[in-house]
């Protein structure tokens, strides 16, 4: 046993077997775990980049014969617009709320609530703001009303990334602070805030794209229309792509669900935009601490 | 400086604690800066500290040795209550400043904070600014000043602390990009601009090379003339070298609460200290 080398026995070359099974088994899962994203992106390609044209960009939507997403573009940005609005501030602040005062029965509370909410299926919290604004206005769907299903969905996300990334803001840098004779709220403002910025944008980056591609929660806020989106915001139907998709994408006409698919290759565009920006520009939400 | 003015010297008292051992402590020349009476300091229920009574003279460079764990880092977060921002951390027993208790009712801990300013053991400073702002992070978030105020306060305390001709060329590189050493001396110049009367050091060179702490060193001696410093330090030789005053901290058994086992001038604690246990320490026989 003093050398480094060691005859070749049985035992030895049953392991190394098994080494190089196991190696292959979790190639496999991986590459098997990729095939339907690749499949999906592909697909979604080839059916949708044909619909591309310049009447898809500047037309609005008909469910009889090939017409344009005009609409469910600027209904997008409308309605996630919106949800940000709401959205962002509340996430953020919550976030901030559960890292550096949340350690109590209130924080506690707060914490399981929002890892409950971002349980509730979208269609759910629909329903809600169906009832909650669209009945209350009487009967008046909104683009407001939309962001505000949205913002639902947004915020536990946020709040819980935001809480992750503050957390990870190193005791030391908030000491420095408070030994200069910093009060609390001025070093949390003015030093952890900004430390964990990166972290905490990127958190807001990947909550909107998963909201950009909502459908059945708008289904009952914005209603979805294919005639030219209201210009109030609080009142008057408004549609997205995610809504004309499945709208167009339903229809009996070949050359209306072209224009579903090209809605759709639009959609997963923004969205993958979205998350690489993201990962690019904070470089994969790793903070420079 | 008025350290001369009042000279009451209370050479070798012993002091008999209420409980616990006989501690060996004289009390420093001219009029102290911080006392610290029988304090206690506690983490939840375990007690940490026990009787400790000091004082702190001014523009004198107090060193506080001792093994690990016997409580120097945490009795001099109690001297800027740096302790309470970990839970559970409490202290009984009086501390003032210029005569003023640190812990009345009424007193903010973001005010004694400004007046007793902290280096920690490994460079702190902030990520998101340039070594500009890091200097000046502490003054900003005061009242306003003008430019050219700022301008002259960061010079000012980068040639304090030694590190001005290394980075007067990039300002507005950020505070990290800087080497350990640096880094510290940024930290120190940070502190310095607050213009405290205290400044506590723990262990700010442990983490350094042999030359960025000599330069640290050279930096504290030149402190002197306008600071206060307290430092802990596991380097005796350090202590040795900068300190005018040295308090020697001990546990006698694990689990108990560390002490001040004997407090006096430097020198007599390193050539000929009253308790068997400093003279073991400063030896190098344990610890």
């Amino acid at each position: 046993m003093n050398g480094l080398t060691r005859p070749v026995s049985g035992h030895l070359r049953r392991r190394k077997l098994m080494d190089r099974t196991m190696t292959a088994v979790a190639y496999l899962c991986a590459a098997l775990a990729i095939i339907p994203l690749t499949w999906i992106v592909v697909y979604v390609l080839i059916q949708g980049l044909g619909a591309w044209n310049v009447r898809f960009f500047t037309q609005l939507p008909t469910t009889f014969e090939a017409g344009g997403v005009r609409s469910g573009i600027f209904g997008t940005l409308e309605v996630v617009g919106l949800s940000i609005l709401i959205g962002v501030p509340m996430g953020v602040m919550a976030g901030i709320f559960l890292a550096e005062y949340g350690s109590n029965v209130l924080g506690a509370i707060i914490r399981f609530t929002a890892d409950t909410m971002s349980g509730v299926p979208s269609i759910v919290v629909g329903l809600f703001v169906y009832g909650l604004i669209v009945l209350n206005t009487g009967g008046a769907y909104s683009a407001v009303a939309g962001a505000f299903a949205l913002a639902i969905l947004m915020i536990p996300v946020i709040t819980r990334t935001t809480e992750e990334i503050i957390r990870l803001v190193p005791a030391s840098i908030r000491e420095a602070s408070l030994a200069l004779g910093v009060p609390r709220w001025k070093t949390i403002l003015r030093v952890v805030v900004p430390t964990a910025l990166s972290g905490i944008v990127t958190g807001i980056f990947l909550a909107v794209a998963r909201v950009a591609g909502e459908t059945a929660p708008l289904i009952m806020t914005i209603f979805g229309t294919t005639a030219p989106i209201s210009k109030n915001i609080f009142d008057g139907p408004t549609t997205t792509l995610s809504l004309l998709i499945y709208q167009l994408g339903g229809a009996s006409f070949p050359e209306v669900v072209k224009v579903a698919w090209g809605g759709a290759l639009l959609l997963i565009l923004v969205i993958f935009g979205l998350s690489i920006l993201a990962r690019v520009l904070f470089g994969g939400g790793g903070t420079k601490f | 400086m008025d350290s001369e003015k009042t000279s009451n010297s209370r050479t070798g008292e012993r002091h008999e604690g209420s409980s616990g051992p006989v501690v060996s402590r004289k009390h420093p020349q001219g009029e102290p800066v911080m006392e610290v009476e029988d304090l206690n300091m506690y983490y939840g229920s375990f007690k940490a500290l026990s009787d400790v009574s000091i004082e702190i003279a001014r523009n004198r460079v107090t060193a506080l040795i001792g093994p690990s764990g016997c409580g120097k880092s945490t009795f001099i977060r109690s001297l800027n209550r740096m302790h309470e921002i970990v839970p559970g951390a409490r202290v009984e027993g009086m501390v003032t400043l210029d005569g003023e208790d640190i812990y009345a009712r009424d007193v903010d801990p973001v005010r004694v904070r400004r007046r007793v300013g902290m280096v920690f053991q490994k460079p702190n400073p902030f990520p998101t600014m340039s070594i500009y702002d890091n200097v000046i992070a502490g003054l900003k978030l005061g009242r306003r000043r003008k430019k050219s105020e700022l301008d002259g306060i960061v010079e000012h305390t980068l040639k304090q602390a030694a590190l001005w001709d290394e980075v007067r060329n990039k300002l507005k590189d950020s505070g990290t990009s800087l080497s350990g050493g640096q880094q510290q001396r940024l930290c120190i110049a940070r502190t310095l601009a607050m213009e405290p009367e205290v400044i506590l050091m723990d262990e700010p060179a442990s983490a350094l090379d042999p030359v960025s702490t000599q330069k640290i060193e050279d930096t504290m001696d030149q402190l002197k003339e306008n600071y206060t410093v307290v430092i802990v330090t596991h380097n005796m030789q350090q202590a040795a070298r900068i300190s005018d005053y040295t308090g020697f901290f001990f546990i006698e058994e694990m689990g108990a609460p560390g002490r001040l086992w004997e407090f006096d001038e430097t020198e007599k604690m390193f050539s000929n200290p009253d308790r068997k246990e400093t003279e073991d320490y400063v030896t190098g026989r344990f610890g």
